[in-house]
């Protein structure tokens, strides 16, 4: 390596850093004020590079027209913030953090579908950027003088908001409502101009961070989970909340990627940010310049206790599961083997969030992980397909043992946040390494064996495996072991007091509940007989969590129901409409906004209401 | 008699911020020792470098001549610590019973097993010690609904669950009624002597301090300024500059 | 000022004020007195639409403020200091009082920094220190300077004594009573009696979400029977 390639890689790194950087600091900024994570931040991105694309056709290519656009689409932006703000997220502040989540995954839905009717499918690839276009020389190799001035801006925009929150009274307010907003607005602040001020500003950063790019790269459709994810490693890195931890970290992550494609090393861009990652997390659990998150102020409602199912409901159902081919045809046969391995994914996904207490936004990574091992033992490693099938949950276990490694180090969001990274890492994997995994066509031709290639038997195969694996996860939740998953989610801090090593436990359940999710995805894979990277995909992740919320978190077999009504649901959009997706979102936004404590907690509030006093 | 904890030369400090300064004091088994003193006079730091939660800049910690300094919150439990807290912490959503339960799995080191049915073993045992503190007729309530003084009921049956040789009682009576923090107060010294258990606690409510602590020491930034029987503190005019004030 | 006429609250599915009725008036110092889990806190959240009551009616300065937002009923003169003290410990002290600045109104004294450094010393010496680096009784004193930077004419004060040490309990004494002679009205709950003996001009004693007395410190003070049943002193 010369010293010049050098230099060279490391300001395209810098270049790559600040719009890096402008998206996380949107995001900490709306996290610390409103606490919520807000899953749309990369749709705002995409937002803002689609608009300033669209802008820049309108008033044309000239040094005017380009810089015109990047601030509309920036403000525009930071506009659709704060329709987004008050339309949907300022009625649900006081719903529980996992309904706030799934609201903003409904808006990513929704913004998708409208860039798919607005842009269309086609890449964009946008104008140069006028007047900045001409490459300047340094050490005899030519930069692009964009690519120079993108370097400022990064640093310029930390300073300006450094400015705004430590000199000017609306900082003191953000930083005051980051810590107690309830306080905040008991001094006589309007807390709901605050939020939606700071989620203008939250926005606008990312509407910039994306406009700001457009000479540099293509508007496409997959931007919003891409950057969404990217946007989650510098918050982790740099610690929540930072505004110079999210520059520190987006810089060290821009500049080391850049490193890795400029040596020729593209695919070990993954690598390189796992690794960055998993560094900083040992070292500093909390991120390079964040605290320890404050014990979180609110009286936690308090779930409430969990019965073990009875017995014989339970083989009702198994008996009346077992005999619907009988009497259905083909697709009802189907769609209930869809079903059952998502009824299986979901149980396992409910496993670490509920008792356990550990979101995961990143679950599919074990389903998929699962199938996708399940196809290659068979297509590859030419194992029969029985073994394959068992073979391969183990697979997607040692994964799990991986990731969960570093993910019980975390707790609440920061832990979330990471096994939305870890499944995105897991995704471009599979997405990228075209020699194994045939990349974005698939795996083809993964077909169960003569025995099984019948519908109806393959379902009751597909029933047994996963109301075996069903059991097994019941079963652990009501031993020592599932009890202590409970206990550390109660209180963490009474656990370590009575010497419990509570981190092994939920390694444990980790590895358990990924494994179990990957028998899932092997099941699937050979049911379909093909497999795509869409099951590894956050789109999957969120799936799994839409089935338990809807379902209800605190209920044991809430997961199963969620999952048959939204499989059967969506399998029934899908054939309705193209714009599936924003159908989906919107119905989320209405059960949010309508049951804002969730269905269970809403149909109990009513139920105390109604009742006689 | 000798020592079951002795602090010796315990150094804190937090950016600069000296918040514990040298910091000695033993307590011997069956003993209540007192540790008073304003808000931010160290009280909570000097109890967490004795529980784990923090680790000294200096000092040192032994249990029985066991040096212990810097050992975490789950391996000083093993060597026969229990602890209750300023807030307390139960498992919310566990029943009363199930609560000591968890504790006393935890002594057996029997919170391994994947398969078995919690809650079968040990049940005699819970139920001894719940109603030691008098607790027994609510322990199929889920914690979560008890009521704040109930709750350090609780804590206090989980911490003896543990066979304990040290109790470490970080403000056991706040948010409690006055005539409750003595009550509750004199259960726990009523069984740390019988169980010749040695006691440490903070507190705020100088009753609870005076009627029942054999010993007291008073720590004001971050160093101790005065020690001794109760009615001895009680008459130092240090203390009653710094803290007792002109009531008492 | 002040006046709360048959005011229910929930804290979750919990049923945990049945009607409590109350008044301050004017200049005057009012203490709320209970047990803990007897409703008190809950009854000053609820009054300052932190709990949102279910039923009944809150009047203050005459206007109707219980369907209010807790920020709207801030600006109509009402203070709030919560228990625990909740600085924003992040924040200095300067800021601190920042965020509770709230224009001068009529009918109520006004304040700015400079008087409140006269009022509470301590504070004027550490201007710039961080809240999360002040002592307890300090951050106690900035709690409430930082409720007065919105010109209240009323201020709701949520166990102020709890926690403190003694010493720390006669400032706190010291300045409410100035409050008094500031022309401010003052409803605390507490359950400290003696702290209140020393600064009330009148007690409530609620139980179970009830009122179950109400009337001067003098007539409290004569009463044994009732402060061995409802404050087990």
């Amino acid at each position: 390596m010369t010293f010049a390639s050098f230099v060279i890689q490391l300001l395209n790194g810098l270049a790559a850093a600040s719009s890096l950087f402008l998206v996380s600091a949107g995001l900490s900024l709306i996290f610390g004020v409103t606490r919520i994570v807000n899953f749309a931040h990369g749709s705002l991105y995409m937002l803002g590079l689609y608009g300033a694309y669209s802008l820049i056709e309108a008033l044309g290519r000239t040094p005017l027209g380009f810089w015109s656009a990047v601030v509309l689409a920036a403000l525009a932006v930071g506009l659709a913030g704060v329709v987004i703000e008050v339309v949907v997220l300022r009625r649900i502040y006081r719903s529980p953090e996992l309904f706030q989540l799934l609201a903003t995954f409904a808006i990513v839905l929704v913004i998708k579908d409208v860039a798919l009717a607005a842009w269309g499918p086609e890449d964009l690839v946008g104008p140069r950027a006028p007047g900045l276009s001409f490459p300047i020389e340094i050490l005899g190799r030519g930069i692009p003088a964009y690519d120079l001035m993108l370097i400022v801006v990064g640093p310029v925009v930390l300073a300006l908001m450094w400015l705004l929150l430590a000199r000017t009274r609306w900082g003191a307010l953000v930083r005051a409502a980051t810590q107690d907003r309830e306080m905040v607005g008991a001094l006589g602040v309007d807390q709901a101009r605050l939020f939606t001020s700071v989620f203008f500003v939250g926005a606008a950063l990312a509407g910039l961070g994306g406009a700001l790019q457009i000479p540099r790269e293509p508007a496409t459709l997959d931007l919003d989970l891409s950057v969404i994810a990217d946007a989650f490693v510098v918050t982790v890195v740099g610690g929540l909340g930072s505004l110079g931890g999210a520059f520190l970290a987006a810089v060290l992550i821009g500049v080391a990627k850049a490193f890795c494609i400029g040596f020729g090393f593209s695919k070990l861009t993954l690598v390189v940010e796992f690794v960055i990652m998993g560094v900083v997390l040992v070292l500093r659990p909390y991120g390079l310049l964040g605290k320890a998150p404050a014990t979180p102020r609110a009286i936690g409602e308090t779930p409430p206790p969990l019965g073990p199912p009875r017995r014989w409901p339970v083989a009702a159902w198994l008996v009346l599961f077992a005999l619907v081919p009988l009497v259905g045809d083909r697709y009802v046969t189907v769609l209930l083997t869809d079903i059952v391995c998502f009824a299986l994914f979901a149980v396992s996904l409910h496993f670490i969030m509920g008792p356990a207490g550990m979101v995961s936004f990143g679950h599919a990574a074990y389903f998929g992980l699962g199938a996708y091992a399940g196809a290659l033992l068979f297509k590859k490693a030419g194992l029969p397909m029985e073994l394959a099938l068992v073979l391969a949950p183990f697979v997607a276990g040692l994964f799990a043992v991986v990731y969960g490694w570093f993910c019980v180090r975390l707790s609440g969001v920061y832990l979330a946040m990471l096994t939305l990274a870890f499944a995105q890492i897991s995704w471009s994997i599979v997405f990228q390494w075209d020699e194994l995994t045939a990349g974005s066509n698939g795996l083809v031709g993964v077909w169960p064996s003569a025995w099984l290639s019948g519908k109806p038997a393959y379902y009751w195969m597909a029933l047994a495996l996963c109301g075996i694996g069903i059991a097994i996860l019941w079963r652990a939740l009501f031993s020592p072991f599932g009890y202590v998953l409970r206990a550390g989610r109660d209180s963490p801090l009474r656990a370590e007091a009575i010497g419990i090593d509570l981190r092994a436990y939920q390694w444990a359940a980790f590895v358990l509940a990924g494994t179990m999710a990957g028998l899932a995805g092997s099941i699937f894979a050979f049911s379909k007989g093909s497999i795509a990277p869409s099951s590894v995909s956050i789109a999957q992740s969120t799936d799994g969590l839409v089935m338990v919320l809807l379902g209800g978190v605190e209920t044991l077999t809430g997961p199963v129901v969620g999952a048959a009504i939204f499989t059967w649901l969506r399998d029934l959009l899908a054939r309705e409409t193209d714009f599936w997706r924003a159908a989906l979102g919107l119905m989320i936004l209405l059960i949010v906004v309508v049951f804002p404590q969730g269905l269970v907690g809403g149909l109990a509030a009513l139920y105390a209401r109604w009742r006689p006093a | 008699m000798t020592a079951v904890l002795q602090v010796d030369g315990l150094h804190k400090a937090f950016g600069g911020v000296r918040a514990v300064e040298d910091v000695a004091f033993a307590v011997s088994a069956g003993e209540l020792l007192a540790l008073i003193g304003p808000n931010g006079a160290g009280k909570s730091t000097c109890f967490n470098m004795l529980n784990g939660q923090l680790e000294p800049d200096s000092g040192v910690v032994e249990l029985e001549g066991r040096d212990i300094t810097g050992m975490s919150p789950r391996a000083i439990w093993r060597l026969g610590v229990g602890r209750t807290f300023q807030i307390t912490a139960t498992f919310a959503s566990l029943s009363v019973r199930e609560n000591v339960q968890m504790a006393l799995y935890s002594h057996a080191g029997k919170l391994r097993s994947l398969l078995s049915r919690f809650g079968t073993a040990l049940r005699t045992e819970a139920d001894a010690l719940l109603d030691q503190v008098g607790m027994l007729d609510q322990a199929d309530r889920p914690c979560g609904v008890l009521a704040y003084g109930d709750l350090k009921r609780v804590e206090l049956a989980m911490a003896l669950a543990n066979q304990p040789r040290l109790l470490l009682m970080d403000e056991p009576t706040a948010g409690m009624a006055p005539r409750e923090r003595v009550a509750l107060m004199e259960l726990a010294a009523r069984l740390a002597r019988a169980q010749k258990i040695a006691v440490l606690f903070t507190e705020h409510d100088m009753d609870v301090v005076f009627s029942q602590a054999d010993r007291i020491v008073v720590l004001d930034r971050g160093r101790v300024i005065a020690g001794g029987l109760p009615a001895e503190v009680r008459a130092n005019p240090d203390v009653q500059a710094v803290y007792l004030g002109s009531g008492h | 000022m002040l006046r709360v006429t048959d005011l229910h609250a929930f804290y979750g599915l919990a049923h945990i004020l049945h009607g409590v009725s109350l008044e301050a008036k004017a200049g005057e110092v009012v203490a709320l007195l209970g047990r803990n889990g007897a409703g008190k806190s809950t009854a000053i959240k609820a009054i300052m639409g932190l709990v949102p009551p279910a039923r009944g009616e809150v009047t203050f300065a005459g206007a109707r403020i219980d369907r209010l937002p807790p920020y709207r009923i801030a600006r109509l003169g009402l203070g709030y200091v919560p228990e625990e003290r909740r600085i924003f410990t992040e924040l200095s002290v300067m800021e601190n009082l920042e965020v509770g600045r709230q224009p001068a109104r009529q009918g109520a004294p006004t304040w700015d920094e400079d008087k409140l450094f006269k009022l509470f010393p301590n504070l004027g010496r550490m201007r710039e220190r961080p809240g999360g680096r002040m002592s307890g009784g300090e951050q106690q004193m900035l709690t409430i300077a930082r409720t007065l930077m919105g010109n209240p004419k009323c201020v709701l004060l949520d166990e102020p004594s709890e926690g403190l040490a003694p010493i720390i309990v006669q400032e706190m004494a010291h300045s409410i009573r100035a409050l008094k002679r500031e022309g401010l009205s003052v409803l605390l709950c507490e359950q400290n009696l003696r702290f209140c003996e020393a600064i009330a001009d009148r007690a409530y004693i609620i139980e179970k979400g009830q009122i179950r007395f109400g009337g001067t410190m003098a007539e409290l003070a004569a009463n044994t029977s009732l402060r061995e049943q409802y404050l087990s002193v």
